[in-house]
């Protein structure tokens, strides 16, 4: 398989100044008296995508990868190293980024094709495929100032997507429109996987790299902590949100852990038995649960506190019985994985998974997680006519 | 690098630090469908909301043409033909303040778009530079309309010179174009700057009084007489006066130096190879410049 992105020591350094200038007047005013912090909003990092491949750049706000992505693109240039991009890249950074208010829907999807650079030939043989896929009808000829928010977008999708490129770039966009577009957005990004083409997103959704990506970068502060299968990458990535947890031992002081924490089925309930441990009295520590489901999707999570369990530990052992209703769970497993947070210091302190977790066995009818509890109130069938 | 080594470079894209000027100059080229899209929307969203459209830019010159003439012959005095030597004169000068003006604004009046999309961003400043060009062509197609029906006697012995002149003067206003575009996104007051520069420019250009003029107070000051020939827009616009007026005299006076084909060629070729450094110049200012355009807009 040949590589679609390569990129070697790219790293990103801004000069950020302590009194931002935005004229040459201050500029001469405050000539040798201006002062600057380097920030690195990238680190050197190194990676390669295959041809094919849909990868996933987690990481929190302001963990650079919005900054990998746009030197991706080729929209900033990188302080040092080089990025590779083989054949025609497209991004979905800002739909209708290039489209003048005044032009029609027609004139600026040449325009936005050329900025990609297509030419007019070409676009004119895929004009008709794009007008249908962002449904506009006969607005294409309306000056794109008389359009909806929603028909804007969908018709920078639609150049963007119909353009037929090698490479697309996503930020977060995949939730436009209404309902059924968002749909239509993903089925087509599904099949531009099918397709082989190579896809890259960047998002703090764990979800959306579970459903679509076939491997994950995790950035944070602008270094490249994981590049992965998703479920370790979103792993790492959950532990870095809830507290800086780099293997699976547990940081803090160990002063507070966890003990036994078991789980018990029964009918149509499961009761959650936690012991914590503490050797020398701790304060402001939050127990969490949480409930997910099979794909690692959280579907529920609940904190002590708002249980009542009290925040300040002193040292011996506590133990809490926690009952979960599942008569709502339709048939399956739920993971559940139980935390103790200092709240102080956002460490995660232990944790610990039960990975059978929840087990609902009831007959239900219909699919998801929860159980809607489905009735048909009435129907009307030709079968049920009398002859 | 991997990707570079195999022999099948076609459609690579490498993202680096710097660019060298070859690589500017490969990219702008490389990107011409979008700068005659870019160049069609500007003259397009000018003239959007009136009925005559493109024509306008036809109608005006000859509304000025009728202005002057009438203006200046109720002035007595004055030079003969005064209409046809300040139109050849302006009409060089609206193109090189046109695309001043427009391309200073080029890359700050497209910050989405420079923040969201990737191309290379001197095409902005080479479409400001296109459309002012276009906008000359249309302008200066009216004027010899007018010339026709005036019967005015052109030298053709010059006239040739005219487009070369027009390309020379296309390579300086894109080296400019380049550089203010650039300046503007880090220094936003420079374009209020630049407007107050470009009509001191303008009055240090022989269009409403003559070369012969400046020259003369030049030397009278004890300056050498071919000072004025410095400002590369001058060089343009004699040849556009020298070829249109048809004559280097009025009333008796000279008004152009009366030389010959070579001299006004000479200076071009000056100004073309001034051009041609400024361009370079740019380009690299331009390739540091670029490298965080779309964080600083």
């Amino acid at each position: 398989m040949s590589q679609a992105i390569v990129a070697e020591n790219v790293s990103k350094m801004f000069r950020i100044s302590h009194d931002p200038v935005r004229s040459l007047k201050e500029r001469l005013v405050t000539i040798g008296r201006r002062q600057y912090t380097d920030f690195h909003a990238l680190s050197p990092l190194s990676f390669s995508f295959d041809q094919g491949e849909t990868i996933g750049i987690l990481g929190h706000n302001g963990s650079g990868k919005s900054t990998l992505l746009k030197c991706i693109a080729g929209i900033l240039r990188p302080t040092t190293g080089t990025i590779a991009v083989r054949g025609r890249l497209a991004s979905l950074l800002e739909l209708g980024a290039g489209f003048h208010p005044e032009l029609t829907g027609r004139e600026n999807v040449f325009i936005n094709a050329a900025f990609l650079g297509i030419s007019r030939k070409e676009i004119g043989k895929r004009f008709d495929e794009i007008i249908d896929f962002a449904e506009l009808g006969q607005f294409i000829d309306e000056p794109v100032k008389h359009y909806s928010s929603g028909m804007y977008v969908r018709l920078g999708f639609a150049v963007a997507v119909n353009l037929e490129p090698d490479v697309l770039l996503v930020d977060e966009v995949l939730a436009v429109g209404d309902e059924a577009f968002a749909k239509k957005c993903l089925t087509r990004v599904k099949q531009f996987q099918a397709e082989g083409r190579t896809i890259v997103v960047v998002t703090h959704s764990a979800d959306i790299v579970r459903q679509v990506c076939s491997r994950a970068l995790v950035l944070d502060h602008g270094h490249l902590i994981a590049d992965t299968k998703p479920p370790e990458a979103i792993k790492m990535y959950r532990e870095r949100l809830h507290g800086t947890l780099i293997d699976d031992s547990p940081h803090g002081s160990g002063d507070v852990r966890l003990g036994a924490v078991t789980i018990d089925n029964a009918a149509d309930r499961a009761l959650v038995t936690v012991t914590v441990n503490t050797l020398k009295a701790t304060d402001n520590v939050r127990l969490s649960v949480e409930v997910a489901d099979v794909g690692g999707r959280m579907i529920y999570r609940v904190d002590g506190d708002q249980l009542g369990v009290p925040m300040n530990y002193p040292a011996g052992t506590a133990t809490y019985e926690l009952e979960l209703d599942a008569r709502h769970l339709l048939n399956g497993k739920y993971p559940v994985t139980v935390r103790l947070t200092d709240l102080d210091s956002n460490l995660l302190l232990d944790w610990h998974e039960l990975k059978s977790g929840i087990v609902a066995d009831r007959q239900s009818v219909g699919e998801g997680v929860v159980d809607l509890g489905v009735l048909l109130r009435d129907r009307a069938h030709p079968v049920d006519r009398p002859a | 690098m991997a990707l570079t080594r195999t022999s099948d470079t076609a459609g690579l894209v490498v993202v680096a630090p710097r660019r060298n000027v070859r690589e500017h100059l490969r990219e702008i080229f490389g990107y011409t469908e979008l700068i005659r899209g870019l160049v069609r929307k500007e003259l397009k969203v000018r003239y959007k909301q009136s009925t005559l459209g493109l024509l306008w830019s036809m109608i005006q010159p000859m509304f000025l043409l009728l202005i002057y003439s009438v203006v200046f012959s109720v002035l007595k005095g004055g030079m003969p033909r005064l209409g046809v030597w300040i139109m050849s004169g302006l009409l060089v000068w609206t193109m090189v303040g046109t695309s001043v003006t427009t391309s200073v604004v080029s890359i700050t009046g497209n910050g989405p778009l420079v923040g969201k999309v990737r191309f290379p961003r001197a095409v902005l400043p080479t479409s400001s530079v296109g459309a002012a060009l276009i906008h000359f062509c249309l302008q200066f197609g009216a004027f010899c309309l007018i010339l026709l029906v005036i019967r005015q006697d052109v030298d053709w012995a010059y006239v040739w010179l005219i487009p070369i002149g027009i390309v020379v003067l296309l390579i300086f206003l894109l080296a400019v174009g380049l550089l203010v575009s650039a300046v503007n996104v880090y220094a936003r007051d420079s374009q209020h700057l630049l407007d107050m520069l470009t009509l001191g420019w303008f009055w240090l250009t022989p269009i409403v009084f003559d070369y012969a003029h400046l020259s003369g107070f030049f030397r009278h000051h004890g300056l050498p007489s071919w000072l004025p020939l410095l400002n590369p827009v001058t060089s343009v616009v004699i040849i556009m006066q020298r070829a249109i007026y048809g004559t280097a005299y009025a009333n008796g006076n000279p008004v152009l130096p009366d030389a010959s084909v070579w001299w006004y060629l000479r200076n071009l070729g000056i100004i073309a190879a001034f051009s041609v450094v400024l361009l370079y110049v740019a380009l690299r200012l331009f390739d540091r410049a670029e490298v965080n355009m779309a964080e600083s807009l």
